[in-house]
Order: structure tokens, then C-alpha cells, then sequence
């Protein structure tokens, strides 16, 4: 393959992820009002398109119909600037996370990753320490104290729950040997999956997501009582869509490195025993890492409406002293199993 | 031209576009945001250099962390109603020595001062010590006893750092 033909094959991938990732993310929506309706005995959206199946579509013509307000006091370049960051970040983290293996389609061996590269896991690792700007610029640019606080105050969770996430992820390489996102699959083919050598590292891995992502019960950035709307008070129309989007987009980053890191990417247990033919094997690989994903979500989702939000002490008690010791014990226990158990 | 040229005239141009840029506004959180595209941009020429994973530590050590923390105290104080820096000219002409001194050092460097005559490793095995792999060998078996010395005196800034700041609190 040239360089051109790699190029082109590179872009329509990017291309496919893309929709697929802004398809997705609208019907997230969707299915958050849902299941909130699920859990609280309501009926939720019931009116545009069958059950409601057209609401993403109305939702976003709504918010893009809508009248775009820009503070007085706002520093009117930063503002716009800091939805286009969150949006940036949420969608090339994607870029390094694979959903299958290799197919081969048309004569070219076509990986189902838009970039595979060997620092994949610290790739993603640097994008989400860049998260930081979209939210804190957010604050700051709207003029307002309550967005400023909002935006301080969200920075301060994202900085303090990276750690342990650094260091649960750190468990997952020492096993893997390797940053590579196919290495780190592959090391866990079969059912020993990182979830089941690593349990304490998946469950503070998964703590740490919710925060990263401002999803409750770590959803302090949005506390109404206190700060309003936190960050984005100031936003309106599609640069508040904006960031809406990239909170969801971020939850489905997560779920992807939460099943490409501790369970297993798109292996199923024992597939090969069954003897089925190759292509077969693929689509089942595949649809197994979309389920997976997708139990992942709904659990996000499925908290949300389970457990009340936290106190602002309460988290950073939380972060500090709960879940970086306990992924630094994690971290103990990959070494051991790596020097004495793993052949 | 092939491709990396485009790249490296790409990253280089907006690199210093960005530093002059970064340097001339008088809002302080202006300049922080340039400073991070500035950042940006280094670590796309790192990896030009095939070095991985210093252009990754670049983003992650410098602009994920320390310019969110420089970020940070702008914020909270608010320095741009404070133009007494400005009025200082003692600053000034400190500043504008230090800035030629580095320069002219950088000219040195670039065009009387030929670092390859010295080289001795070949191209090949340079390319290749950019991997990650690489310097996670190297840093744990040859340097080990300096990169953990390295640890043990950050500890202790850190720990410095705390005592501290609680002594205010007290």
C-alpha cells in the first residue's frame, strides 16, 4: 500500500467512526430519557415518531433553531472556543480504541482502528489531560462567578480522579506489556479477562470514568443548588449542544476503554471451539464489543437514576483517599501476579 | 515534498506564530492558551522525530498539568488589572537581555556549531531510541540510580510544598 491509498483508507474511517459516533451519541440521549422514565415509572418521549424514536432529531432542530446568547461581560473568542475544545477531545480519543480484528476487504488487510500506533494508551490518556481546558476556558470566559467556580471547581475532580485512573491503567500495561490497544486485547483473549486478574483496577478504573466523565453521582459541575448551571450558565443554543455532546460522546469513550482495558475488547469465550467460518467469527467479535459497550452505557445510565450526588468534600475524600490508595494497591497485586502466578 | 517537509513547515510556522503571539497579548489567560498551542505543536514536530513518547509527555506533563495549574492561579488572581509589571522599565531591560542572551545562544547552536560532527551513533539506532520501548530500557537498567534519585527529590518537594502550605493554614 502507498502512502496515498493508506491516507484515503484512514480518512474513510475516520469518516464512518464519526457518524456513527454523533448517530450514536443523539440516540443516547434518547435512551437516557428512557430509562430515567424506567426508573422513576414514567412513560417519557412518546410524541415525535414511533415511541418517540425521532426525538434526537427534533432535540438537536430545536437547539440549533434557538438563539445564541453571548454574555456582555464574556471574552467572546475563548467562549466559542471552549465548546470546540470538548468536542475535539471527546471525538479523536476515539481514534486509537479498535472494535475488531483485522478484516480483509477488497485485497487491502484493513484494521478496525483509525490509527494503531504503539503509545496508544498514553494517546488517549494526553487528550483527556486536555479536557481540562474546554472546561475551566468555559468558566472563565463567560464572565460570571458562578461559571468560574463551576469551572474551578469541575477542573479540580477532572486533575484529582486522573490520578487513579493513571494508576489502574498502569496495572492493565505492567499485564499487557505493551500501550498498544491490540496488544492489550489480545493479552486478555479466552475469559481471563483483566476485570477478573484485576478486580480492584476495574472497579477504581470505572469510579474514576464516571468522574471524568461529570456523570452522576460525580456530577458536581451541574450541583443547580449551588452553582446553577456550573460551567455552562452562560451557554445557549448548539454551544451548550456542543457540550452535551461531548459529554455523552465522553461516556461512550469510556465505556470503549473500559471494555478495550478490563473486558476483553471483542473476545467471546471459547468462540474458536464452535468451528464457524471466519467471516462469521469476525461479525460475532465485533457485535460482542458493540454489546459490551453497550451493557457499559446503560450502566452508566442506570446509576445515574440509582444513586443521589455526591458533596463536594465527600468526592475529593473519595478520590484521595479511597481510590488512589486503592489503585496504588492494585498496581502491587498486577506486579505480583506478573512475578510469581503468570507462567 | 514529501509529506514530513509539509508537516514540519505546518507544526514549525504555527509554533512560532504562536510564541510571538504568546508573548505580546496583555491578557495573561490569551497568552496561556497560545503557550498551550504552542506545546501543541512541539510535540507534532517530536513526532516527526519519531520520539513517541516524549511528544505524548509533552502534552500530558506540560500541557495537561502544568498549564492548567498556571491557569489555575491567573484565575484566581487576576492579574490583568495589575499593570504595575508593565510600568517597571528595570523588568523590561532585564527581560529583554535575558531573551537576547538565549537567542544568541540559539544562533550559535544552529549555525556555527555543528553538533553532528561529534555524533557517533548511526541514524538508524538514534530513529529507533525515540520508542517507548527503548527508554523504558534504558531508563531502568542504565539509569536506574538517577531516575530514582529523581523520584526521591520531587518526593520531597512535594513534601516541602505541603508543610508549607499548612503552616499558612495554622
Amino acid at each position: 500500500m502507498n502512502i496515498w491509498e493508506i491516507i484515503v483508507i484512514t480518512l474513510i474511517k475516520i469518516l464512518i467512526v464519526f457518524t456513527l459516533l454523533l448517530l450514536t451519541v443523539s440516540y443516547l440521549v434518547y435512551f437516557e430519557r428512557k430509562i430515567s422514565a424506567w426508573a422513576q415509572n414514567r412513560i417519557g418521549p412518546n410524541r415525535t415518531g414511533w415511541k418517540g424514536a425521532l426525538q434526537p432529531f427534533a432535540d438537536v432542530g430545536k437547539l440549533l433553531l434557538k438563539e445564541d446568547i453571548v454574555p456582555v461581560n464574556a471574552s467572546k473568542v475563548v467562549h466559542t472556543l471552549a465548546p470546540v475544545i470538548a468536542l475535539f477531545v471527546a471525538f479523536t480519543t476515539f481514534a486509537v480504541i479498535p472494535i475488531g480484528p483485522d478484516i480483509k476487504l477488497f485485497g487491502y488487510n484493513i484494521q478496525l482502528v483509525a490509527a494503531d500506533v504503539n503509545i496508544g494508551i498514553l494517546y488517549v490518556l494526553a487528550l483527556t489531560s486536555l479536557g481540562v481546558y474546554a472546561i475551566t476556558f468555559a468558566g472563565w470566559s463567560s464572565g460570571s462567578k458562578y461559571s468560574l467556580l463551576g469551572g474551578i471547581r469541575s477542573s479540580a475532580q477532572m486533575i484529582s480522579y486522573e490520578i487513579s485512573m493513571g494508576f489502574s491503567v498502569a496495572g492493565v500495561l505492567l499485564l499487557a506489556g505493551s500501550l498498544r490497544p491490540y496488544d492489550i486485547v489480545y493479552s486478555q483473549s479466552g475469559w481471563l479477562w483483566n476485570a477478573v486478574i484485576q478486580p480492584i483496577g476495574f472497579i477504581t478504573f470505572f469510579v474514576s470514568a464516571f468522574a471524568e466523565t461529570n456523570r452522576l453521582p460525580f456530577d458536581l459541575p451541574e450541583a443547580e443548588p449551588e452553582l446553577v448551571g456550573g460551567y455552562h450558565t452562560e451557554y445557549s443554543s448548539m454551544k451548550f449542544a456542543s457540550f452535551f455532546l461531548a459529554e455523552y460522546a465522553n461516556m461512550i469513550i469510556s465505556g470503549a476503554l473500559i471494555v478495550t482495558l478490563y473486558l476483553g475488547g471483542w473476545h467471546f469465550p471459547w468462540l474458536e471451539s464452535f468451528g464457524l467460518a471466519p467471516w462469521l467469527v469476525v461479525a460475532i467479535q465485533i457485535l460482542t464489543f458493540i454489546f459490551k459497550l453497550a451493557f457499559i452505557l446503560f450502566f452508566f445510565m442506570w446509576v445515574r437514576w440509582s444513586i443521589p450526588r455526591f458533596r463536594y468534600d465527600q468526592l475529593m475524600n473519595l478520590g484521595w483517599k479511597v481510590m488512589f490508595p486503592l489503585s496504588l494497591l492494585n498496581l502491587v497485586w498486577v506486579a505480583i501476579v506478573v512475578m510469581y502466578i503468570k507462567p | 515534498m514529501n509529506l514530513e517537509i509539509i508537516l514540519f513547515i505546518l507544526f514549525s510556522v504555527i509554533a512560532a506564530a504562536s510564541a510571538v503571539i504568546m508573548i505580546t497579548r496583555a491578557n495573561p489567560i490569551i497568552s496561556a492558551l497560545f503557550l498551550v498551542l504552542n506545546f501543541a505543536c512541539l510535540a507534532g514536530l517530536y513526532l516527526l522525530l519519531n520520539a513517541q513518547f516524549i511528544a505524548v509527555t509533552q502534552i500530558i506533563v506540560y500541557a495537561g498539568a502544568i498549564m492548567v495549574l498556571f491557569l489555575f492561579v491567573i484565575m484566581l488572581l487576576r492579574p490583568e488589572h495589575d499593570l504595575t509589571l508593565q510600568k517597571k522599565s528595570k523588568i523590561k531591560f532585564m527581560a529583554a537581555a535575558a531573551g537576547i542572551f538565549v537567542f544568541a545562544q540559539l544562533v550559535y547552536i544552529i549555525f556555527f556549531f555543528s553538533p553532528n560532527a561529534s555524533q557517533k551513533t548511526s541514524v538508524q539506532s538514534s530513529i529507533n531510541s525515540g520508542t517507548i520501548e527503548q527508554i523504558g530500557t534504558a531508563i531502568f537498567t542504565k539509569y536506574v540510580i538517577p531516575f530514582e534519585a529523581a523520584g526521591y527529590l520531587l518526593l520531597a518537594a512535594a513534601i516541602g510544598a505541603l508543610v508549607l502550605a499548612k503552616k499558612k493554614f495554622e
